[in-house]
């Protein structure tokens, strides 16, 4: 974004889908040459993604897989945005809770898969409850930071205004650290996606992350854990670029840096 | 007595504001400074009083005081008979910048304070100070849209709109340019002339002080004590070249401690 000189229409389209063909030939002909017999070509792929849509499921495990990240990421916003909040905005809390927020938060959530089956049996909410922590933890950072660089003005002036402490973190300081709660939201989203694909491995049967390993185990049809893997990186890539279509509102787009 | 004391009152127009023995001293590095000592001053309903000092001498500070955003260590602030305990919506302070929300449009800025009103009245109270501060056509623009200027006069808006008796000013214009500036000074005697309010307005723009106040406080430099006040007897619009004028803007410099030649 920051170049000089802005790239023309066809080029901005012609180099990336140069380098993409590249990888796709340079990786065909690695499967040609080596001649394995386990590892498939993007042409085995292709059949690969081509029989998962006929036998229809693909849809349902991308369905499975996106439900599971709704509800364990929704929940993750619902309680993490004003827990976040308060944690920001109460001193007196945020030295009380941070020490063990702190030990908690490196835990990889992959680390909490046997808790969460002993909590929530195999199935379902195991994963979703992963999902949860696993984006829970930088939606509070995030808060938290958002809320602390609220510019004192800000918060003066609200006062001035006569707002209770409430209406004051309703109506200033959520919204001035809106900006930076998104980033920290848009990064638990990406977590989500990841640690949804590892949670189906162990905890369900059913999902993306189930058919990578499904796939391997019912007969090494390394090509549908292939085709598998590319649903899940463009998938992930359509739930960031949605999200990030949020910036762009315009009472939030003011703190974004590469904002009008 | 001191000098402050023997000009305070304008006769007439009863004491709005009145600060008695005001002092304050913060605590830094463990040590003791004092940034404001026995500041007494009276304030009449509808008089526009600026504040001068050299800069870091506590003019903000004491504009914080006064509007209740920080509590004064010694001595009292009272408007209309009431001791100040804190912020109140009936006072609003206008910050130098980046005091509006830049996450509400001009409109939800200035109908900030307004979400008591029934929605009509709101909505006349908006338009009506669009029209006041000139931001027709800008209703729906965000603040990153606006010029300096305009935010400025956005939070003049925004701050009378909830219909103050007091408006505390603390450098409004120092972060516009010079030309701006001049323009901003009309903007407020003109909106304070039809609206009537009170006014406290520091700055440490000797002009700014001379062309606008009906008193000027100079304060000494860290800890403020007033050192003297001047009565600015020149009639609204000001010929800012008549000889009156240059004398008490020569006053002015003398008392801050300027030379006459640079």
């Amino acid at each position: 974004m920051s170049s000089i000189t802005k790239p023309r229409l066809w080029e901005s389209f012609f180099w990336p889908t140069i380098a993409a063909a590249l990888l796709l030939a340079i990786w065909h002909y690695s499967v040609v040459f080596t001649g394995t017999k386990v590892f498939p070509s993007p042409m085995n792929v292709k059949t690969g993604v081509v029989e998962l849509l006929d036998k229809h499921v693909l849809w349902a495990d991308i369905g499975d897989s996106l439900r599971r990240v709704a509800l364990g990421f929704g929940a993750a916003v619902l309680v993490g945005i004003p827990v976040g909040l308060w944690l920001g905005w109460s001193a007196a809390t945020y030295q009380v809770v941070n020490p063990t927020l702190q030990i908690l938060r490196p835990i990889s959530p992959i680390a909490w898969i046997p808790v969460a089956i002993i909590f929530f049996g195999v199935g379902d909410r195991a994963a979703i409850f992963l999902i949860f922590l696993a984006s829970f933890f930088p939606i509070v950072v995030a808060c938290v930071s958002g809320v602390s660089s609220v510019p004192p003005v800000l918060r003066s002036a609200g006062r001035n205004f006569g707002l209770s402490t409430l209406q004051l973190i309703w109506r200033v300081i959520f919204p001035a650290a809106l900006p930076q709660i998104l980033v920290g939201v848009r990064i638990a989203l990406g977590i989500a996606w990841l640690v949804v694909v590892a949670a189906e491995m162990i905890a369900v049967d059913s999902g993306l992350g189930y058919l990578v390993i499904d796939s391997r185990n019912s007969g090494k049809r390394y090509d549908l854990v292939v085709a598998a893997m590319l649903m899940i990186g463009i998938i992930g890539l359509v739930l960031d670029f949605s999200i990030r279509q949020v910036e762009r509102i315009k009472s939030v787009r003011w703190g974004f840096r590469d904002a009008s | 007595m001191s000098s402050a004391q023997a000009v305070v009152t304008v006769a007439g127009a009863g004491n709005k504001l009145r600060v008695q023995h005001l002092g304050m001293v913060f605590e830094r590095d463990g040590e003791a400074v004092s940034a404001l000592e026995d500041i007494n001053l009276d304030v009449s309903e509808g008089e526009f009083v600026c504040i001068v000092g050299p800069s870091g001498c506590g003019k903000s500070t004491l504009l914080n005081v006064v509007a209740g955003f920080l509590s004064p260590t010694s001595g009292s602030v009272t408007i209309d008979g009431e001791a100040v305990s804190g912020p109140d919506p009936r006072r609003i302070l206008v910050f130098q910048e980046r005091g509006v929300f830049p996450w509400l449009t001009v409109e939800g800025n200035i109908g900030f304070g307004l979400s008591k009103l029934p929605r009509a009245e709101r909505e006349a109270r908006i338009a009506h100070y669009v029209q006041t501060v000139r931001l027709q056509g800008f209703e729906k623009a965000y603040p990153s849209d606006l010029s300096g200027g305009m935010k400025q006069r956005l939070q003049v808006a925004r701050a009378l709109a909830v219909n103050p008796d007091i408006l505390y000013l603390d450098e409004p214009f120092g972060a516009l340019d010079s030309i701006t500036r001049v323009i901003m000074r009309g903007e407020l005697l003109r909106i304070w002339q039809t609206e009537r309010r009170t006014i406290l307005f520091v700055t440490h723009d000797i002009d700014e002080a001379v062309q606008m106040a009906d008193r000027v406080v100079v304060l000494s430099s860290r800890p403020a004590k007033i050192k003297d006040i001047l009565i600015i007897d020149i009639p609204h619009p000001r010929n800012i070249s008549s000889p009156h004028y240059l004398e008490l803007r020569d006053e002015l410099l003398k008392q801050i401690g300027l030379a006459y030649e640079i």
